[in-house]
């Protein structure tokens, strides 16, 4: 039973499914109604009680999601077996369910519990499965269990789990880029993790969601870059890759001296051989006046810990860390990367392609570095074209005085390639050749005017155009070979070619004065058939000739224009009609034409011959802008180097535990101890950065405060000089820098408050930290926070609250229903305790909407605990809240009002009851009212309400309706019908009325709470406002917010209450506990988290009314 | 990173297709298609793409495109590698990487497909690693599967992933233990018209094969490992022993690995192990010309040349070719216009020729260029470089396993210009 049959099954079409859907187009979404009793067969398997049957329909299953087939009305059969123990069939039900969630997404919530079980569960691997479909399934409403789910593994023990953690950030993002601020804590934690299972995936979380943040990297740069040579290889490229964009903000650069010398050398070559022998001077003096430079040790450790990468078997990994040298490191040190990219090149095409476009990039930069490997470049007769192009590229590139006859003998052979588009390419290459090699031009004009005579057309005219650029060099010399060419145009028809004759002879007829007005006399002939390129060049050369020769040539001009004159082409026409004002003097004619002369025959600059790949470097290599020459999504540019080094302390690892009595003599001996030397040991051997002390700051301070603002290790020199003259100075200073100090733990404090603190935090610390944490809380209520005492920290809770605030939008968007305020209270008889029975005036409609074993089945997924027998009660509700269904505007007089009775639907324990009360404001009597066509999405069922025959004017009818929402506060939409009209209407309900009351001890409900810890628990801090303060107020807003039965509770600051989800009977506990003052806080635990975290909401902005 | 992996074949049918984030419709491939035609050549498609939406990366293995869609700024060679990873990996379980056996294959496909890549981002490349969590098919597997009902795949993490030796599974058991190496080395020559060396240099693999139990620590020294110009390594090998000693070390993984590849660097000479003598010419204005080309040892140092192969790109212009052969078989493929002389063994006594005539289209120009031969040849316990392998010394482990190295020299890209 391997997978071998599944797919040949499929495809064979054994079964009963073969032909129609091969048939089939899945666009035309014909699925739904002509056959969709196809996959039959396979649902039957899958509601099968044999793994093995199951195993076999999600193989074939799979195999048609494979080949793109459509599968997707088997959604809920396939979801119901995702709790299936046959860890084969559970992984393939993963695989289905990623793929479609999105597309049914409210089915697929049905799937979450068990995926919330499995973030429980005991084997590491379960968890991170549970965690990578959960975040996989892109369904909105599910964020906030995702944030929690992530946020619970970022903190989990087993190291792959935090790695799933950290891939499931990204996942969040791109689903609601609200929680930015909140994963972006997340982001921060998992970076100080220090196993390298973690660190490349945490780094690509941060490459996507917070790459500007540059700030989170400074304390874990070094840990960064220790660990990279253990990082798994994929990491190491995203890590490499980053780093070079933090070094280039974070260090100077380390050929600041150099560029100078640079400049100079590349002038000489490209420009005239003649020496500047006094530029030389003038830059030495220059030099003199600059700072010596030295790197900072920390540029220096990212160099030295990449380096052994270039060793990689991975290409990517050596083109990563070819780029980082090539940005970041002084240029003696960039050659190392030379050998490792040409290994490169043996590997496979698509690979030497895109070492091959870098390679090309840093020729131009550092032509030194690869010339040692000439010859690794050489071509092969069977290189594909592409490559073969780009080997060229660099072998121009490479070219100069003393390999050139090399290069030359090498193009040679080239050019009798049989492949026309390389030979082409390898003239273009000989120009560029001779226009950068002065020594060679006369060589290689000999060697393309021989290539003239070639018997293939394409040579010919690439040569032409090649030659016509090198001539403009220096055209003096050259009369014989633009005779030469003159002869060819007899024979040459490749347009582009001719039009460059033309415009050769015409450029420079003064040089061949008598074959020039002959090539005229031949063109005018042919004029009419020639190409439109060549007709422009046809009237420039007549007018040229005109200007320079009119006695020859007048005539021959003017027949030239007459017919450029009635040519099809506009341009010509329009280019006959300006020259011929331009150079025909007539009376009418303007000033312009005296200097026609001028216009046509000025001195024309030579074209400069450039490589394609000039200035591409300034895209970070190796990456996909840079392949394309062009900004791709998502491109970070490679910042400049700053001018000045930012404060390079910012990555010193200080001890967390920070204790405020440090005594000034002790910190004055710290502030003497060498740093750097110290790190540079210290860093290099172990991972153990952060055992340095926090002399690191103190020094930082130090240094700042004694003035001189440049990098580190120049002033190290000074500093003990320095120290005691300036000992009383700094005394002095001593206040302010405490000061600095102090704000500095307070960023260092705002870092760590996601993750619990990390040391022993003094009081003063954890005070300040729960402080900060009630402000959030606060802010998300939308109240000031008391006044920020740093900017950074004001920035975090504000953003944070932001985010959150965002979120919680979306919760209320649905509670968007405002009570409406002529609701009365509706008391309803307590009678109804305990009462199952449907009463008799409400039968139930035979036709059922949704197969109910479905969603029977469903439930099951949902395992709530048996040995629990909880009770259901009546509610002990205050007021009850009427929601507008209809509005009597809209229903044209009729206005329908609903709120949720509170009490068990009749018939059917998992329905909410909804009281519907329906009050006919029109003259007329309306009739036949009924729900019609309910739409209840997957897993939804309504119970309509029996019909109303006749209303009257003025009446008011009042009825119930069973909705089961799946729990889900998912809107039921339905048709309310009249004889005359239809009005579509939507009920949402509010969460608190999902559940039910539940009577139960004390002590069940502490057993119950122990159950439902982690994940499950929700715990929010509130201030409670005045009025709410009583226990009367407190347990009224409570039940009136949720449908929730009070649980004796033994301390009178405590609040309890039970409820049970109606549709699944999951349990949902309520505490809150009274402290002093207003300050409450709420806890939640439930199962069902996306209700949890709803009734929190509710529950808090109940309290807070 | 990896939005959506297409399976292409051949003929342009889309045969697999996995998305890893949400679904990329079919039609994406379209612009593969054009650049496709556009390209005329398979091997000319250009490996990035870029589209309105999205940008297609693609490599092209054992006649199969694998189109990858990508939707934001990764590096090409990061999607280039782990793509290539993708077809090494069917390769190891399937044997080959073909049309039909990932067709056969096609839910472990996509079984693997899902533990390599979690949201487009490599997740477990490591051979040993998938291999814990998706067992390869084999015919007993599936005859025992079935009789028993357990599944290919596994329920626990592997050992691997957690412990800092990803590569190596945890208790691997052999009741022989062997620990093979193969020292290939491929020379790599241009040869010119007049016979003298454009361009040559030695590149070599040592692949290894290693059935061990347990965590043996292995260690490989060489007799000259300064002869290794630029190495690369598995991930396994200690870098920082290497650097000072000049000492492979390592705990291996289990099975066929390649544990490094190296280079020896073109300042050194090479020797070339055959040389060729040819004549090929064309005659103006008429529709034939000749061909003639004698391959003979040089420099094999007492071993014997053998496996040789030569194949050549004939102009198009060529219709056919009559010739004969001395020795081996030859044939001509009038369609791809490709000439291939399978020679085998080299014997010094008698050297291998071939000559005949050439037939060309009448009317057509000559061909102006001469054909360059390509040649493949393999001599065996001979590595060309020189270099040997001192000794093998295990660690961690008590019992002696059985130790072996192979030495073999073959002709990697042995271009002759004619």
């Amino acid at each position: 039973m391997a997978a071998s049959p599944a797919y040949g099954e499929e495809k064979g079409g054994s079964s009963s499914l073969g032909e129609p859907e091969y048939g089939h187009d899945p666009a035309s979404g014909g699925i739904f109604s002509s056959d969709y009793k196809r996959h039959d067969d396979l649902k039957e398997m899958l509601d099968s009680n044999k793994d093995s049957l199951k195993l076999e329909a999600m193989k074939r299953i799979v195999a048609m999601i494979a080949r793109g087939k459509n599968a997707s009305d088997l959604f809920p059969a396939v979801v119901k077996n995702v709790a299936c123990k046959n860890i084969e069939v559970k992984k393939l039900v993963y695989v289905y369910l990623v793929r479609y969630a999105e597309e049914q997404q409210d089915l697929a919530l049905l799937s979450i519990s068990t995926f919330q079980r499995g973030l429980k569960d005991p084997n590491q691997l379960i968890r991170a499965s549970a965690l990578r479909v959960l975040s996989s399934i892109r369904v909105p409403i599910i964020v906030p269990i995702m944030m929690l789910a992530i946020k619970e593994a970022a903190s989990d023990m087993s190291p792959y789990v935090r790695k799933t953690a950290a891939h499931a950030i990204p996942k969040l993002y791109s689903l609601d880029s609200d929680q930015k601020d909140q994963l972006i804590e997340v982001i921060e934690k998992l970076l100080a993790d220090k196993t390298t299972l973690v660190a490349g995936s945490v780094v690509m979380a941060f490459e996507e969601v917070c790459p500007e943040r540059i700030d989170l990297i400074h304390k874990n740069y070094r840990k960064l870059c220790n660990l990279l040579i253990d990082v798994e290889e994929w990491g190491q490229v995203v890590i490499i890759n980053m780093l070079t964009r933090y070094a280039r903000t974070q260090f100077l650069s380390p050929n600041q001296n150099e560029s100078l010398l640079e400049e100079n050398a590349e002038k000489a070559f490209y420009g005239s051989e003649e020496e500047d022998a006094k530029d030389a001077k003038a830059e030495a003096a220059s030099l003199a006046k600059r700072k010596p430079y030295v790197m900072d040790p920390d540029h220096r450790l990212l160099l030295r810990n990449t380096k052994p990468l270039l060793q990689s078997r991975n290409a990517a990994v050596v083109m990563a860390v070819a780029q980082l040298y090539f940005h970041l490191a002084p240029k003696a040190e960039v050659g190392v990367i030379a050998k490792a990219l040409v290994r490169l090149l043996r590997s496979h095409s698509e690979v030497q392609y895109v070492v091959l476009q870098n390679v090309a990039t840093m020729s131009i930069k550092r032509r030194g570095m690869f010339e040692p490997y000439l010859k690794s470049f050489y071509i092969r007769s069977t290189d594909p074209t592409q490559i073969k192009i780009l080997k060229l590229e660099v072998l121009t590139n490479l070219a100069n005085e003393t390999n050139i006859s090399t290069i030359l003998r090498e193009f040679q052979t080239y050019i009798r390639s049989m492949d026309k588009d390389f030979v082409a390419a390898t003239i273009q290459a000989i120009g560029r050749c001779a226009t950068n090699i002065g020594k060679v031009r006369d060589t290689c004009l000999n060697g393309l005017v021989q290539l003239l005579s070639n018997r293939d057309e394409l040579v010919v005219a690439e040569s032409v155009v090649v030659i016509k650029k090198l001539l403009q060099m220096q055209p003096a010399q050259h009369s014989e070979i633009i005779k030469h060419m003159a002869k060819l145009t007899d024979n040459i028809q490749v347009p582009m070619a001719r039009a460059s004759i033309l415009w050769l002879i015409g450029e420079y007829c003064e040089h061949v004065p008598k074959i020039a007005p002959d090539v005229l006399r031949k063109m005018a002939k042919s004029f009419t058939n020639e190409e439109d390129i060549v007709k422009l060049q046809v009237i420039n050369l007549a007018a040229k000739l005109y200007l320079t020769n009119s006695k020859q040539s007048k005539l021959l001009t003017q027949y030239v224009l007459n017919l450029a004159k009635y040519d099809q082409n506009y341009d010509i026409r329009d280019r006959a009609r300006f020259i011929r004002q331009l150079i025909v003097p007539t009376e009418k004619s303007g000033a312009l034409n005296k200097y026609a002369k001028k216009l046509f025959l000025a001195q024309k600059p030579a074209p400069v011959l450039e490589s394609s790949f000039k200035d591409r470097d300034h895209f970070q290599l190796g990456s996909l802008s840079h392949l394309l020459n062009a900004k791709a999504v998502g491109y970070q540019e490679l910042p400049d180097w700053p001018d000045e080094a930012p404060d390079p302390s910012v990555r010193n690892v200080e001890v967390p535990e920070w204790t405020k009595c440090t005594i000034r003599e002790k910190r004055k001996e710290k502030v003497e101890k060498p740093f750097y030397s110290d790190s540079e040991g210290e860093s290099g051997a172990t991972e153990s950065a952060d055992s340095e002390p926090e002399s690191g700051s103190e020094e930082s301070g130090s240094s700042s405060s004694s003035g001189s603002s440049s990098s580190g290790s120049e002033e190290e020199e000074e500093e003990e000089e320095e120290e005691e003259e300036h000992s009383e100075e700094q005394s002095e200073d001593k206040e302010e820098e405490e000061e600095k100090r102090l704000k500095r733990k307070e960023k260092e404090g705002s870092r760590k408050a996601a993750p619990r603190s990390v040391g022993s935090p003094s009081e003063e610390e954890e005070e300040e930290e729960g402080a900060k944490k009630s402000k959030k809380k606060k802010a998300l209520q939308g109240r000031k926070g008391r006044a920020e005492t740093s900017s950074e920290e004001a920035s975090t809770s504000e953003s944070s609250s932001s985010g959150s605030d965002s979120g919680s939008e979306a919760e209320t968007k649905r509670r968007k229903a405002p009570p409406s305020s002529k609701a009365g209270p509706k008391e309803i008889s307590l009678l109804d305790l305990d009462d199952f029975t449907p009463p008799p005036p409400q039968p139930i409609p035979s036709s059922s909407i949704v197969s109910t074993s479905l969603v029977t089945d469903l439930e099951g997924l949902t395992l709530t605990d048996t040995s629990l027998t909880p009770t259901l009660l009546s509610p002990a509700f205050g007021t009850v809240k009427t929601y507008e269904l209809l509005h009597r505007m809209a229903g044209e007089g009729l206005a329908v009002e609903y709120c949720f009775s509170r009490r068990p639907f009749p018939g059917d324990p998992h329905m909410v009851a909804v009281q519907i009360q329906i009050s006919n404001n029109t003259d007329a009597e309306v009739k036949n009212l009924r729900v019609s066509e309910p739409k209840p999405l997957s897993g939804m069922r309504i119970q309509e309400f029996p019909e109303i025959e006749s209303l009257a004017p003025g009446d008011t009818a009042s009825v119930v309706m069973g909705i089961d929402f799946c729990d889900s506060t998912q809107a039921a939409n339905f048709q309310l019908c009249t004889h005359t009209r239809h009005f579509y209407v939507s009920i949402q309900p509010p969460v608190g009325e999902l559940m039910a009351p539940v009577f139960m001890s004390e002590n069940e409900f502490k057993k119950e709470q122990g159950k439902l810890t982690g994940m499950s628990e929700i715990t929010e801090k509130l201030t409670l406002p005045e009025k709410c303060r009583s226990d009367h107020a407190i347990v009224q807003q409570v039940t009136s917010a949720a449908n929730v039965g009070r649980v004796p509770c033994g301390a009178s600051n405590e609040y309890r209450f039970a409820a049970k989800t109606v549709t699944s009977g999951s349990l949902v506990l309520i505490t809150l506990e009274r402290r002093e003052g207003g300050a409450a806080q709420l806890t939640i635990n439930s199962e069902k988290m996306v209700i949890g975290t709803m009734l929190v909401k509710d529950i808090s902005q109940a309290l807070a009314q | 990173m990896i939005h959506s992996l297409f399976l292409i074949n051949c003929s342009g049918d889309i045969f697999l297709e996995k998305h890893w984030k949400s679904v990329v419709s079919q039609s994406v491939c379209d612009y593969f298609f054009e650049a496709q035609e556009k390209a005329i050549d398979v091997e000319n498609v250009p490996p990035v793409i870029s589209t309105p939406h999205h940008y297609l990366i693609s490599i092209y293995r054992d006649k199969i495109f694998f189109v990858s869609v990508i939707q934001t700024e990764v590096p090409p060679l990061f999607v280039i590698e782990f793509l290539h990873r993708v077809a090494d990996t069917f390769q190891d379980y399937f044997g080959e990487c073909s049309e039909t056996a990932i067709k056969d294959n096609v839910v472990i496909v996509y079984e693997l497909l899902e533990e390599m890549l979690d949201n487009g981002f490599p997740l477990a490349t490591e051979s040993n690693i998938l291999k814990e969590l998706i067992k390869p098919p084999t015919i007993l597997r599936s005859v025992v599967n079935s009789i028993t009902g357990s599944s290919n795949v596994g329920d626990t993490l592997p050992t691997g992933q957690l412990s800092n030796i990803p590569w190596r599974r945890a208790g691997v058991k052999y009741t022989n233990n062997e620990a093979y190496f193969d020292v290939i080395e491929e020379i790599d020559a241009i040869i010119d018209k007049s016979g003298s060396t454009v361009f040559a240099e030695i590149q070599g693999v040592i692949d290894s094969c290693i059935k061990l139990s347990g965590m043996p620590d292995l260690s490989l020294s060489f007799m000259n490992p300064r002869l290794l110009d630029d190495v690369s390594f598995h991930p396994c090998i200690r870098f920082k022993r290497w650097e000072s000693e000049r000492v492979l070390s390592f705990i291996p993984p289990d099975g066929n690995f390649r544990l490094i590849s190296y280079r020896v660097s073109s300042q050194n000479l090479v020797a070339i192990p055959v040389y060729v003598k040819h004549m090929i010419s064309f005659k103006e204005n008429s529709s034939s010309g000749r061909f003639d080309v004698t391959i003979g040892p040089k420099q094999n140092m007492g071993k014997t040349v053998e496996g040789v192969v030569m194949t050549v790109h004939m102009p198009k212009a060529v219709l056919n070719m009559s010739l004969s052969a001395t020795q081996g078989s030859y044939t001509f493929d009038p369609v791809t216009k490709v000439l291939t002389w399978d020679v085998g063994k080299i014997t010094p006594q008698k050297l291998p020729n071939l000559k005949g005539i050439v037939n060309l289209q009448s009317g057509a120009p000559k061909p102006e260029e001469n054909p360059s031969l390509n040649i493949q040849f393999k001599i065996q316990q001979l590595a060309i470089s020189g270099l040997k392998v001192n000794r093998l010394d295990m660690y961690g482990e008590k019992y002696k396993p059985f130790k072996g190295v192979k030495y073999i020299t073959k002709a990697g890209k042995f271009q002759v210009r004619t």
